[in-house]
């Protein structure tokens, strides 16, 4: 059943795969600089810098785009959304604009070098890292209470309105999780971009552990959702495409530990990749058709003539900007992309 | 203080903030492809080094402008979810093309910023143009949303609600030709302008310099030319707004009486209760001839809008002028250095256009921010004109002063953090200067 709707719809939700997969990663690869890493700090820096430097203001053009697909196609979800939600989005801004400057202040200050080496005082660096975390847990916190169906409740008090959409057990779990998933995803994917073996090591230690947490916490975010957002529940527990969907992210993201543990790290970076994006889209599934539980969906839309100029759009631009993007990947990532070595010949 | 001025202020520092970063977005690319063409042209290692200084200290302020912009979006919701409702449907496609311009923009200066031993020198310098191209489009598509708001079309009212919406007229917009072209010119003739002040002062200090002498020139080109363009550009911009928004070009020249033969007011404070304009000088017959070529046009005043629909007189007149005074200076300067130029005098050498300049540089900046402020307090009290009044639209959230003054410490200690690490780079000038070429370029 092709709709505009619908196919806008799954653009809104590609632009988040994108932004999670890419931009997710560089503000997990930052969180990363909050830990210790003992003789290989300087090290880290320039990995981490050299790892996101180039393309991280490109990565983040994805959360623009979904912005925009929000507030042209589906104008009576971004009102109620942005309206309801006003206190963490503004604070997923302030650390959008932390983290932005702060990397900048850091890798370009004068004195800073491409060897790690940094001119930029000690407090940038940990306003990068501090902000690298609190930023992604923002976005989860939205996204989990759009799922919950508390934003668009209806409401009377100050607190209804504005606090309790997302001061609840679900969307705080998903918060939680959204930073430990991009956390993880960033130490998968550093793994193959740090060159020294003992320092793969450091992330490989990374990766596990935060496979480690991001199941428990996906498991609890499970659990909150029984009361928390109910529908959301029923769409992945009790339909056969939710437990589909449920499945193969579980599948996936057994699959992606074993790989980490048996040093298969091309194999690791596409099954973490790929079980994210499995999380993702059930999350979507089960939440079709609506956009804000329980009452927007999408066919609260745009007029027509929007829809199709959007949507041509988007086509439009999507064929200029592919190539374009995996132009700048294979720039800079072109010993990751098409490795030499054996053990990576994948992707 | 009332939650819709809070909004208010904190929609016009944000955007006062973004516009900083923007034109300088906009320019900067300009200014080091031409340094780095010369360095392809001439094969003085020299240019690379002027190329390379700017980018790393353009890539700070990259950040800090993509940043700001990103805020930007989620505040059109934030502070105006119903403007967003009814407006996005018509605006919202200008805005998904520019997050197009965005991503071609952020793609091309990853390459542009890290690229330089990854690309050759040619591609490299490719890679700037398209900086700079995409630049101007991110320009040109939001200042169309932005002309939109001004004189709306493309769509027809009912109770309120906006229908029958077509927003291919909202793209091809008559008066966003206008606004489009004056904002671009300002892009450059600001940053021109403030670059070249920058390296007039290290000249004084340091004369003789050749990366201040060369930066200088390059500097003045992109700067001065479209600063003269900018006074026919502006004389355009005033006779589109005379006709699409008469109560606006009113209050910009304190025009309280629809009169035949109006006069032009040059600075004064007007007093909106008496209608006076005191320390205002008056020339005669002025504004008709400015506007319609004709000494006894009639010129509509602001009697002809009811009390409630007028916009606030002094600010919006005080920032005409300040921006036309600006205007006025930089076209003065690019005529004198033009002058000295064409007389095939150094520039360099003439300390007083070198103090001129330097004293100068902020003042493209300021007309930028008074520009925008006859724009945007010009159109009140309405966010798009004469269909959705600010009011009307702004969000249900109680205590927004809060959020404004955490975004404005907030852009305070950028702002100030921004200008201590610029000033960090002009300072290494010459000390840092040989080293920096040959670490880039490992
Ligand atoms: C370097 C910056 C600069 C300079 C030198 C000037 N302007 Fe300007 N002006 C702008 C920068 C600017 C701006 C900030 O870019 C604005 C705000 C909105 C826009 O599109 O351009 C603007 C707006 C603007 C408007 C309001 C447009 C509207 O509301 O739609 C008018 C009538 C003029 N200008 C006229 C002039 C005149 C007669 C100038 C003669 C000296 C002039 N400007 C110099
Ligand atoms: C006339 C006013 C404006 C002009 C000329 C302008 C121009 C630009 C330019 C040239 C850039 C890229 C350069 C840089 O990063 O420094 C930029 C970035 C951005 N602008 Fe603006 N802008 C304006 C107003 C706005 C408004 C009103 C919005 C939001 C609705 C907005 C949203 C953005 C966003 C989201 C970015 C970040 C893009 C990225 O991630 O690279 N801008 N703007
Ligand atoms: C970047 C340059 C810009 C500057 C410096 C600027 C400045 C301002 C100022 C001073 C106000 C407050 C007016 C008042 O309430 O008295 C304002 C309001 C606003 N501006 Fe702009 N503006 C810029 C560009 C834009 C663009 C390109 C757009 C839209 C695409 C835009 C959309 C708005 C909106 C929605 C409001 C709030 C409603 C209103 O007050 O009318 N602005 N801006």
């Amino acid at each position: 059943m092709f709709s505009l709707e619908a196919a806008l719809g799954a653009m809104l939700v590609g632009a988040l795969t994108f932004y999670l997969l890419f931009g997710g990663a560089d503000f997990g690869a930052g969180m990363w600089t909050l830990f210790p890493a003992g003789r290989f700090a300087q090290e880290q820096r320039a990995l981490i810098d050299r790892a996101i430097g180039p393309i991280w203001e490109a990565n983040h053009v994805w959360l623009i785009i979904a912005v925009t697909i929000l507030f042209t196609a589906f104008p009576a979800a971004f009102a109620v959304i942005s309206t309801r939600l006003h206190i963490p989005l503004t604070l997923m801004l302030i650390g959008i604009v932390l983290r932005g400057t702060a990397f900048a202040i850091r890798t370009h200050d004068v004195a800073s070098k491409p060897d790690g080496v940094s001119g930029a005082p000690p407090i940038w660096h940990r306003v990068f890292g501090w902000s690298s975390l609190f930023t992604p847990a923002m976005l989860g916190l939205v996204l989990g209470s759009i799922a919950s169906g508390r934003a668009a409740a209806p409401s009377a008090s100050f607190t209804e309105t504005f606090i309790s959409p997302w001061l609840a057990p679900f969307p705080v779990t998903i918060a939680l999780l959204t930073s430990a998933t991009v956390a993880y995803l960033a130490a998968v994917y550093l793994l193959l971009e740090s060159r020294d073996p003992a320092f793969a090591d450091l992330f490989r230690r990374r990766s596990a552990t935060a496979w480690v947490v991001v199941t428990i916490l996906g498991g609890a975010g499970l659990w909150a959702a029984r009361d928390g957002a109910p529908e959301i529940y029923h769409g992945l527990v009790q339909t056969g495409l939710g437990r589909v969907g449920v499945g193969a992210t579980l599948l996936l993201h057994a699959a992606a530990l074993w790989a980490l543990l048996s040093r298969r790290d091309a194999w690791a970076r596409v099954l973490a990749a790929a079980a994210a994006v499995a999380m993702l889209w059930g999350w979507a599934a089960s939440q079709f058709p609506y956009l804000v539980e329980p009452s927007v969906t999408i066919y609260d839309a745009a007029p027509p003539a929007t829809l199709r100029l959007l949507f041509f759009s988007l086509c439009g631009g999507s064929l200029l900007l592919l190539p374009l993007l995996y132009f700048l990947y294979k720039v800079f990532k072109g010993e990751v992309i098409a490795p030499r070595a054996p053990a990576d010949k994948l992707s | 203080m009332s939650d819709l001025l809070a909004a208010r202020s904190q929609m016009a520092m944000s955007l006062g903030f973004h516009i900083v970063f923007a034109a300088i977005g906009i320019a900067m690319p300009l200014l080091m492809a031409v340094a780095e063409w010369r360095w392809l042209r001439t094969g003085d290692a020299r240019f690379l080094t002027l190329a390379q200084r700017w980018s790393k200290g353009t890539a700070i302020l990259f950040a800090v402008g993509a940043v700001s912009g990103t805020v930007l979006s989620f505040e059109l919701g934030l502070l105006w979810p119903s403007f967003m409702e009814r407006a996005g449907p018509v605006i919202g496609p200008l805005f998904a093309l520019e997050g197009f311009a965005f991503f071609t923009e952020a793609i091309f200066l990853g390459l542009y910023l890290y690229g330089w031993s990854r690309l050759s020198a040619k591609q490299h310098f490719q890679a700037g143009l398209v900086v700079a191209v995409s630049g101007i489009f991110s320009a040109v598509f939001v200042v169309t949303a932005n002309a939109w708001m001004n004189a709306p079309t493309g769509f027809e009212l009912d109770q309120g609600r906006l229908i029958r919406v077509d927003p291919w007229a909202a793209m091809v917009h008559p008066v966003a030709w206008h606004q489009i072209v004056h904002m671009v010119l300002a892009a450059f003739a600001a940053t021109g302008f403030l670059v070249a002040g920058i390296h007039a002062f290290l000249l004084l200090n340091d004369p003789g310099s050749f990366l201040h002498r060369q930066a200088l020139s390059a500097a003045l080109i992109v700067g001065a030319v479209p600063a003269l363009f900018q006074l026919v550009s502006g004389d355009l911009i005033a006779k589109s707004v005379a006709h699409h928004q008469p109560a606006k070009l009113a209050a910009m020249e304190a025009l309280f009486r629809t009169q035949d033969g109006a006069p032009f007011v040059i600075g004064g404070l007007p007093d909106e209760s008496t209608q006076r304009i005191p320390y205002g000088i008056h020339i005669p017959n002025l504004l008709s001839i400015l506007l319609h070529g004709d000494p006894h046009a009639t010129v509509v005043g602001l009697d002809a809008v009811p009390p409630e629909d007028r916009p606030p007189v002094a600010v919006v007149h005080v920032a005409f002028q300040v921006m036309v005074g600006c205007g006025l200076i930089l076209a003065g300067l690019a005529v004198w250095a033009g002058w000295l130029w064409w007389k095939g005098r150094p520039l360099d050498e003439n300390r007083r256009l070198l103090w001129a300049l330097a004293l100068a540089s902020p003042l493209g900046f300021i007309a930028i921010e008074a520009g925008w402020v006859v724009t945007e307090v010009g159109r009140q009290p309405w966010i798009v004109d004469h269909v959705i009044r600010t009011a009307d639209a702004v969000t249900p959230m109680p205590g927004l002063w809060v959020p404004m003054i955490t975004f404005t410490l907030l852009y305070f200690v950028l702002a100030a953090v921004v200008v201590w690490a610029m000033w960090r780079h002009i300072a290494a000038s010459d000390r840092g200067a040989p080293r920096l070429a040959k670490e880039v370029a490992v």
